[in-house]
Formats: C-alpha cells, sequence, structure tokens
C-alpha cells in the first residue's frame, strides 16, 4: 500500500500545486492518476517518490514514513520511470537496463542481477537490442528500454513488503499498439498482487479501459477517486476539463467521445 | 562475453602502448640511452652509485623521473577530465575549462611571488599545497556560482561561462603577481603556464604518483554512481545514489589530482578534454572501463607530447602544453562542432 496523507505543496510565490491531497494506492490494482494540465498530477507523482518534499503531509510506504528510509534501501523495492530521460554519452542498451539492478550489487552484477535483466527485457520485447548503442534507438525503443529498466530494478519480490513502481507519463513517445500492449504487460505483472502501480496518463480513454482504480486531479485537489465508473462521469469531466463529453458504455466498457 | 573480450583487448593494447611510449620517452632526446646503459643504471643506482657514467646518472635521474611523471601525470589529467564530463554529464569539460587549472596556476603563481617574503614554507609540500588550494578554491567557487538560484543544478551553459568569467579572474591574478615578481619568479610563473616536465625528479614522480594511484581507486569506487547520473540527477536518485555526496566527492577527488599534477608540471590543457571521447569512441562510456582506460590513454598522449616537445627543437625543448594546445584545440573544434552528440 502506497499512501499520501494531507498533501500540500506550494512553490516560492505561494501558490498551492497539491493542497490537503489523500490517496492510497492498494497492491495489485492498476491505479492512474488523471486531470488536465496544471492540475498537479506530476507535482504529486513527484511526491510520491520523494523528488519533491511536500510542506505539509506524509508520504507512506506500507507502514513505514517515507521520510524515514534510506534512498539505497527505498531503491531496492521501488522503482520510478520519469519523463524525457536523455543520456549524456553512448551507452549500450544492455547496460542502461543493468543500471535497475545498481541498488542491488557492489561492484559487479550477480548471476540474479543478469537473470533479472534479461527476464525484463524478455518480457518487454526488447532483448534483441541488448547489444544497441541507446542513442541510436528510437523514442518507443528508448521508452520500452526504460521499462525493462524499472522492472529489473524490483524484478524478485521483496520480504515482507511490496514493491513498488511510479510512472510519469509512461506511455509519451509510444504508438498505439504499444500503448496497449504496456498496459497488458502491466496487468499481467499485477497479477503478483504485492506489486503498487501508480501512473500518470492523459488518455482518458485508456484509463477507462485499463484502470482499477482513477484519481482525478483538478487544481491541486483530489475532485474524484474510485472505480473509472465512479470517477468519469459527465459532471466531473466537466468540472475538470470543461468539455462536455459524451459517455457510451457498451459490455461493461466506458468510452468518451468529445 | 564478445564484448568482454575486446574491452580486455582493449586494455593490452593500451598497456602495450604505455610500455613503448615510456621506453621510446627514456630512449631517445639530446643524448640517446641504449638500453644495456639503462639496464647497468638501474643495477649500479642501488649498488655502487659513484661508479655511475654520465649516460647512467642521466637515466636514472631525469630520463626516467621524467617518463614517470609523464605517465602519472597524464593518466590524472585524463582520469581528471573522465570524472568531470561523468559528473556534468557533458563530454566538452574538462579541468581547464572549471577553472581547475587557473586556480592551481593562481596558487603556485602566488607561492613563486610570495613564499619567499612570507617564509610560509612547508618544505617540498609547499608548491602542492598552494597549487591544491588554488584549485579547490577556483573549482568550487565555479561549481556553486553557476548552480541555479532556483532549482541547484548547473547548466552546462552557465557552467562553461562561470568557469570562462572564473579562468579570467585567475589569470588576471597570475598575470599582475607576474608582473610584480622579480625576473626569476616571472620566469618560473610562465614557464609554468605553459606546462613542462624540465622539472621532473623522483620527488614530484613519488608525491604525483601517489596522488594519482589513490585519487584512481577512489574515482573508480564511484564508477558505477557515475554510471547511474548518466541517465540524470533524477534518476540516479532513483537507482539509490545520494547525489550531493556523490558530487562532492568527485569534485574532490578529480581537483586534488588536478591540482597536485598540475603544481609539478604546470597547466597542459587538453589531455582532460580528448581522451575521454577517444577512449568513448573505441568502447563506449561505461566509466567502470572509462576510467581505468583513460589512465593508461592518457599516460600514453602526454609521454607522445612531451617525446615530441622534446624532440623537434633538440637539444632545446618547447613547453609542453604548447605541443597538447596544438594537437587538442582542433580536435576541441572538431567535438564542438559536431553538435547533436552534445546537446
Amino acid at each position: 500500500m502506497l499512501t499520501a496523507q494531507h498533501i500540500t505543496y506550494q512553490v516560492g510565490g505561494g501558490k498551492k500545486l497539491l493542497e490537503d491531497v489523500s490517496v492510497a494506492f492498494r497492491p495489485g490494482d492498476l491505479n492512474l492518476i488523471i486531470g488536465p494540465n496544471g492540475a498537479g498530477k506530476s507535482t504529486l507523482i513527484k511526491v510520491l517518490c520523494l523528488q519533491l518534499h511536500p510542506q505539509q503531509g506524509s508520504v507512506f510506504y506500507g507502514d513505514r514514513n517515507a521520510a524515514g528510509i534510506p534512498i539505497g534501501e527505498l531503491a531496492q523495492f521501488r522503482s520510478v520511470l520519469s519523463q524525457n530521460i536523455e543520456l549524456a554519452f553512448p551507452l549500450s542498451v544492455e547496460e542502461v537496463v543493468m543500471m535497475g539492478r545498481y541498488p542491488h550489487f557492489n561492484a559487479k552484477p550477480a548471476e540474479k542481477d543478469r537473470a533479472a535483466c534479461e527476464a525484463a527485457m524478455q518480457f518487454f520485447d526488447v532483448l534483441p537490442l541488448a547489444d544497441r548503442n541507446y542513442l541510436t534507438l528510437s523514442g518507443g525503443e528508448k521508452q520500452r528500454i526504460h521499462f525493462a529498466r524499472v522492472m529489473s530494478q524490483i524484478w524478485y519480490p521483496v520480504s515482507g513488503g511490496c514493491r513498488y513502481i511510479l510512472l510519469d507519463e509512461p506511455l509519451t513517445f509510444l504508438d498505439i499498439h504499444y500503448q496497449f500492449d504496456f498496459m497488458h504487460k502491466i496487468l499481467e505483472l499485477l497479477r503478483g498482487k504485492d506489486l503498487v502501480v501508480v501512473g500518470v496518463v492523459h488518455d482518458l480513454n485508456l484509463a477507462a479501459k485499463f484502470a482499477d482504480r482513477i484519481t482525478l486531479l483538478h487544481q491541486g485537489r483530489v475532485l474524484a477517486d474510485g472505480s473509472p465508473e465512479t470517477v468519469l462521469t459527465t459532471e466531473n469531466i466537466r468540472t475538470a476539463y470543461r468539455l462536455e463529453p459524451v459517455i457510451h458504455r457498451e459490455g461493461g466498457e466506458l468510452r468518451l467521445f468529445f | 562475453m564478445q564484448s568482454s573480450n575486446r574491452h580486455g583487448g582493449t586494455w593490452t593494447v593500451l598497456l602495450v602502448l604505455v610500455m613503448v611510449a615510456a621506453l621510446f620517452s627514456i630512449r631517445y632526446g639530446a643524448v640517446n640511452i641504449s638500453i644495456g646503459e639503462m639496464v647497468s643504471g638501474l643495477n649500479k643506482y642501488f649498488t655502487h652509485p659513484e661508479s655511475m657514467s654520465l649516460n647512467e646518472r642521466i637515466f636514472m635521474d631525469i630520463r626516467l623521473p621524467r617518463a614517470l611523471l609523464c605517465l602519472v601525470v597524464g593518466a590524472s589529467l585524463a582520469v581528471g577530465g573522465a570524472l568531470m564530463q561523468a559528473l556534468f554529464r557533458n563530454p566538452i569539460v574538462e579541468p581547464g575549462l572549471v577553472g581547475t587549472s587557473s586556480g592551481a596556476a593562481f596558487g603556485s603563481a602566488l607561492y613563486f611571488v610570495l613564499g619567499a617574503t612570507f617564509k610560509f614554507n612547508a618544505g617540498e609540500w609547499t608548491l602542492p599545497i598552494a597549487a591544491c588550494a588554488g584549485a579547490v578554491f577556483s573549482t568550487f567557487l565555479v561549481f556553486f556560482l553557476s548552480q541555479s538560484r532556483d532549482t541547484g543544478k548547473s547548466s552546462i551553459v552557465s557552467l562553461l561561462l562561470t568557469g570562462i568569467a572564473i579562468n579570467a579572474l585567475f589569470m588576471s591574478g597570475v598575470g599582475f603577481l607576474s608582473y610584480i615578481a622579480r625576473d626569476p619568479q616571472a620566469r618560473s610563473i610562465t614557464f609554468w603556464g605553459l606546462g613542462t616536465l624540465s622539472g621532473a625528479n623522483w620527488h614530484s614522480v613519488i608525491i604525483v604518483g601517489i596522488s594519482t594511484v589513490v585519487c584512481l581507486i577512489i574515482a573508480l569506487r564511484h564508477s558505477k554512481q557515475l554510471n547511474a547520473l548518466m541517465i540524470g540527477e533524477e534518476e540516479a536518485q532513483f537507482l539509490g545514489v545520494r547525489i550531493k555526496r556523490l558530487k562532492f566527492n568527485v569534485l574532490l577527488v578529480n581537483v586534488v589530482m588536478i591540482a597536485v599534477a598540475t603544481a609539478f608540471v604546470g597547466i597542459i590543457s587538453f589531455v582532460g578534454l580528448i581522451v575521454p571521447h577517444f577512449i568513448r569512441m573505441l568502447n563506449g562510456s561505461d566509466n567502470r572501463l572509462l576510467i581505468r582506460h583513460s589512465a593508461l590513454l592518457g599516460a600514453i598522449l602526454l609521454s607522445a607530447a612531451d617525446f615530441t616537445a622534446r624532440m623537434l627543437l633538440r637539444p632545446a625543448e618547447l613547453p609542453i602544453g604548447i605541443v597538447t594546445s596544438a594537437v587538442g584545440v582542433p580536435v576541441f573544434i572538431i567535438l564542438l562542432r559536431r553538435k547533436n552528440y552534445f546537446f
């Protein structure tokens, strides 16, 4: 369980990017955060991954206050995929993925680390790229390499706790095929039941189709939080996005048209 | 498996080249020393030094320490460059560009001019200490001034611009000191500013050697974390790297290594810039290999540059900084023009 309690984060001018936000993300669920530009999605995910320190409120990983967890230890059970990762120097894909295992070994990777990398690359279909220079890859390929990297980081279950993965707009650079592919793969990983997945996405239909739980942010506050059915209502969408949606339900699936 | 063989191959080739370069530096010069003289010189130096011939003396007192100093200074400069580039995530950074060398130059100029006046004397350690102090001061000054007041991060542009400003400041200080200096002191400052290994002796070899080896070991211990830094500071933190500590440690190691070397041989530019770049083209950027290989290639290139500096106007010699700059500047410009690689 990943919990944020009464988070308020404000910037220099006193503007509150997040105001009294409380959410809890359960293991086994696909948790997606949505909201219009400037609603505080990225800020929330940055607070959750401790990159930003809120003026008020706390983040808990399981029952531990995140502020008290050394980052070396945190990195062993929590991985984060940020936006726009650029490599300063040429490096092989294999080594980029191996970075995910850096928190787990000292000088040289063990057999276990190599196995995790290979399995993660296999899982995201990037094993054939292993020997390529990362800088020569396309945007979509790079993104999938980072999926493999963040997954290899938390590949093995940890004793007595959950594994956490935080995704800040993971679908950027991906075509529709790989967007769906990625979502299906995340669902597959979630069968493990000890994995807490929280992601920020823009595409409401994608959220409607795949999320178990949606958190809709608006002006730094939680406007709605729950199943797609309860969050993606005409009224909520109108308030948050200032657009009138047409909502279709067919065979238990929710579709939004604008 | 294939790639690890290739890395082993690079390592072996570089190691052989280091030995060849050192042997050439020792063998040829204003007088040539035969292999036989080297062997007998080495033998007599420890058994009965009083019976050494002139050539044997030149070998033991001048050529051998100079060749060794070339190796350790070259390794220091190249590894310093590799560390700076990894730290700032940019391949056009080198210690000369971020104030380290000019700070060291200012520290040494202070020593040359004021050392006699103020009677501050720590024996043979005075010059390296003065250079180190200047280098630490100037580098950390550039580092802190270039950090954004909002985010605490330094962009490469602000880093280089701050570096230019601080370099100009310290070099004007050096200019002032050489202006008020008496003639022999002023000559020392000028000569030092162009770089030379002509002052090599066993004492400098030992001090620079210790600094190089110790700093190299510490640098290698940080190489995995420096790799993680390649994907970004925040991402490195997500991989468990304590970023502030990493930056401080690496910057300190780098400054000490460069300042100690610079204190004995003066300012030698561009080695730190181009060596890591060549290694990257050969073997990629994994810092664990890059740092090792840069040390070897730096040693080779500096030996070659010193050899050239001694042979071109034989029996006189050029300051080595002139040679490295003459070769380094065109390479630097070529690097700059491959813009997509950098920004």
